[in-house]
């Protein structure tokens, strides 16, 4: 495996850990004691504005820890050049993020229309944003594996 | 009458192993290097597993100082009739 698939590897991993920490905690310090906070317009906005910002930290220093562990285990060093195919790879994956993400707001204004309780349409979005956050990175393994 | 114009399959080949092997045994990362590309990228390139763009073609026949098709060769693949 080629240090551009373990980035990647690593980059789903911290997907995984940062967003089911941050739901435990939200659940945690909000939900449990507060559960008409669900149908709350304003605590889900809250919630995903600050998850932004902490996503984008987390996935930094994550990678920034993974980079200094690997490089001493196997003293390779981390790829800085992006070429041409990184760039071709890296457009058919957020291809596949835009439609998987766009399928998943259609079905979260689904829900709206048919009635559903707001934090149906909220839920909706977050798991779209995940699950095409994954399958976008898992398909440049992919197509770093299989070519393009 | 049918308008409908047949292209035949084609096939890209390369023969970067070889020039390399001529090129004093040139790294797949010093083409790399002297290409501005990472080494995976040389790799999908000799395994046909990526088509490089022409200016990324021209850099790599430049390297080995020979024309663009000494390095890439394109064929016609004829369809089989039905």
């Amino acid at each position: 495996m080629d240090t551009k698939e373990k980035q990647i590897l690593v980059t789903i991993v911290n997907t995984i850990l940062i967003f089911a920490i941050y739901a435990y905690y939200v659940y945690d310090r909000y939900l449990i004691d507060n559960p008409e906070l669900l149908n709350d317009s304003s605590f889900w906005g809250k919630t995903f504005l600050v998850l932004i910002p902490v996503a984008i930290l987390a996935q930094i220093v994550l990678h920034i820890i993974f980079a200094i562990i690997n490089g001493i285990l196997t003293r390779e060093t981390m790829d800085i050049i992006t070429d041409e195919r990184d760039k071709l790879i890296e457009l058919k994956a957020i291809r596949i993020s835009h439609w998987l993400f766009t399928f998943g707001f259609l079905l979260a204004m689904g829900s709206q229309a048919l009635g559903m309780e707001t934090w149906v349409m909220f839920v909706t979005l977050v798991a779209s944003g995940f699950i095409s956050g994954i399958v976008s990175e898992s398909a440049k393994i992919y197509f770093y594996r299989k070519g393009v | 009458m049918s308008n409908k114009i047949k292209i035949d399959k084609c096939a890209i080949t390369n023969n970067i192993r070889k020039l390399r092997f001529m090129a004093n045994e040139m790294t797949q990362q010093d083409l790399a290097d002297k290409t501005g590309v990472t080494r995976q990228t040389i790799v999908a390139i000799e395994n046909g597993k990526y088509f490089p763009t022409l200016e990324l073609a021209f850099r790599i026949a430049r390297v080995f100082e020979t024309p663009l098709d000494q390095v890439f060769e394109f064929q016609f693949i004829p369809s089989e009739k039905s």
